[in-house]
């Protein structure tokens, strides 16, 4: 097939996008620790950005969309970028340069390991983070991603539905969070119940708008075109994510005052919802997948504060819980008159549908959760995940950095 | 009538006002302050090299009370800002001359 320049425009667009997610996802995270580890929570982002995007060219693209190995995983056909070059792929975005569409793919790879470090902010030793994630990119995004996405993989033939990566992403990304936070333990002070408020909520409500514009580009731009498809997926996201925030807020009135940092919550849970679905469902639907995510997330955070898991900024129970959802959601509302390679879901006559999407969900939670641990577990033998408890109680920003966000002679 | 200065752990202030609370200290002027003790700051290893970290966030809490409150008031503030590490902070009491309550223009024992 040749190339369509308006499609290519807008995967550029889009790729460009998504990867403006990533520093939206740094102040999302960043405001929500103590001032003493603004920085460092920023950082894990960043540094994302540096490690995941270069890995992703040398073999990522590869392992996760070259040719199929038993439907598990990729070849090293495209090793280097070999292979890869302005004119389309035969199989994935046959209407862009495959260059395009591996930039796209590239972004989604570094905001899911980005998204991990939300759980285990204010205690981990940065070097065992930055092998963790080379580990974690590698044995856990590569292959789920091949699954999903790539042509062959197993979830892929057995009919599972994601648009822009719910499972792929959120489910892949929360899971994991939870089993490295609960193998790594609590931040010191969390038992005893020491204030950890927020350091700075309009960062927050900051990194959320980034993430708000950027989600266009994940989710619409998940068509791989730039027409029709596009639009819905435009219009599902927005409706979703405006529903969520605005259910979320009346929880947080209901139950106490109407709350920026619950709005913003909000909106990122009614995102993450919607990203599975974004393409698949009548952009209408948007409103009861974004309704149910707020009354499921919401509630998911109580029950998580409840247990004592210090999962320290909810990743599990918004990524985790809310992509969950979302995958459900799409075996619930999707409909083949969307996309024509969608698929009826349970509303439409088509029970099947959610039982393929459960598989998938089960399937790649489990993986998730089990190979972090795995991994988890071999890096604090390797040189420990944590950092000594002095270290912590100044605050990673200069333990581990030897910088501070914030200047002047004293604090 | 005297000042007690207390500097103490930033995390340790809700357990030390609860307990001046339940003593009944209402009143207490709270500021964020840089300081370092005889250890002069932290030491903080990085790879081979170790430097130090000299001045560390701290909490000061000052509260002005009676002479015979001194006591009772001094000893919540160790049972609520207490670890037994380095680091938990410094009691100064300092003799006030007089104090005034703006609004009435109350002085003395009146206006603590």
């Amino acid at each position: 097939m040749s190339i369509n320049y308006a499609d290519t425009a807008w995967m550029l667009v889009s790729a460009a996008m998504v990867l403006f997610m990533t520093p939206g996802l740094a102040f999302f995270y960043g405001g929500l620790v103590r001032r003493k580890n603004f920085l460092s929570t920023i950082m894990m982002s960043f540094a994302c950005l540096g490690l995941i995007s270069v890995l992703w060219v040398l073999y990522g693209y590869s392992l996760a969309f070259g040719p199929d190995h038993a439907g598990l995983i990729g070849g090293f056909n495209f090793f280097g970028l070999i292979g890869v070059g302005q004119t389309p792929s035969s199989v994935y975005a046959t209407t862009i340069p495959q260059l395009a569409f591996m930039a796209f793919q590239g972004m989604f790879a570094i905001i899911t390991v980005a998204l991990i470090t939300g759980a285990v902010v204010e205690r981990i030793k940065f070097s065992a983070l930055t092998i963790f994630s080379v580990l974690w990119f590698t044995l856990v995004y590569l292959p789920v991603a091949h699954w999903v996405w790539g042509s062959g993989g197993w979830l892929n033939k057995l009919g599972a539905l994601d648009f822009a990566g719910g499972t792929v992403v959120h489910i892949a990304a929360g899971v994991s969070a939870l089993s490295l936070a609960l193998l790594l333990g609590p931040r010191k002070g969390f038992k005893e119940k020491e204030p950890m408020e927020p350091g700075n909520i309009p960062m927050v409500a900051l990194g959320a708008g980034m993430l708000w514009f950027g989600w266009f580009g994940f989710n619409a731009g998940s068509a791989l075109t730039s027409g029709g498809l596009a639009s819905s997926a435009f219009v599902a996201t927005n409706l979703s994510a405006a529903t969520a925030a605005f259910v979320w807020m009346i929880l947080s009135w209901i139950y106490r005052r109407p709350s920026l940092l619950g709005v913003v919550t909000g909106a990122v849970a009614g995102l993450v919802a919607i990203t599975p679905a974004a393409g698949f469902v009548q952009p209408i639907m948007a409103i009861p997948i974004g309704a149910g995510v707020s009354l499921l997330c919401y509630h998911m955070m109580l029950f998580r504060a409840k247990t004592g898991i210090d999962e320290s900024l909810d990743v599990w129970a918004v990524h985790g819980m809310g992509g969950t959802w979302g995958a459900l959601a799409t075996g619930i509302f999707c409909s083949a008159a969307v996309n024509p390679a969608g698929k009826n879901g349970l509303i439409y006559g088509n029970p099947k549908q959610l039982l393929i999407q459960f598989i998938g969900v089960i399937s790649v939670s489990a993986f998730a959760f089990i190979m972090t641990w795995i991994l988890g577990k071999f890096v604090n033998k390797i040189i420990g995940l944590r950092v000594s408890p002095t270290e912590e109680s100044v605050g990673l920003d200069i333990s581990q950095h030897g910088e501070r966000a914030y200047g002047g002679n004293l604090r | 009538m005297k000042k007690i200065e207390a500097i103490i752990r930033e995390e340790k202030l809700e357990p030390v006002k609860l307990l001046l609370e339940s003593l009944g200290y209402h009143g207490m002027t709270v500021t964020e302050v840089s300081g370092r003790g005889k250890q002069k700051g932290v030491p903080i290893k990085w790879g081979s090299k170790e430097y130090r970290l000299d001045f560390l966030p701290k909490l000061k809490i000052e509260v002005v009370v009676m002479d015979e409150d001194v006591s009772p008031a001094v000893n919540a503030i160790i049972r609520g800002a207490r670890t037994g590490e380095m680091g938990d902070g410094k009691i100064f009491i300092i003799p006030i001359e007089n104090a005034i309550r703006v609004r009435t223009g109350d002085s003395g024992t009146n206006a603590v």
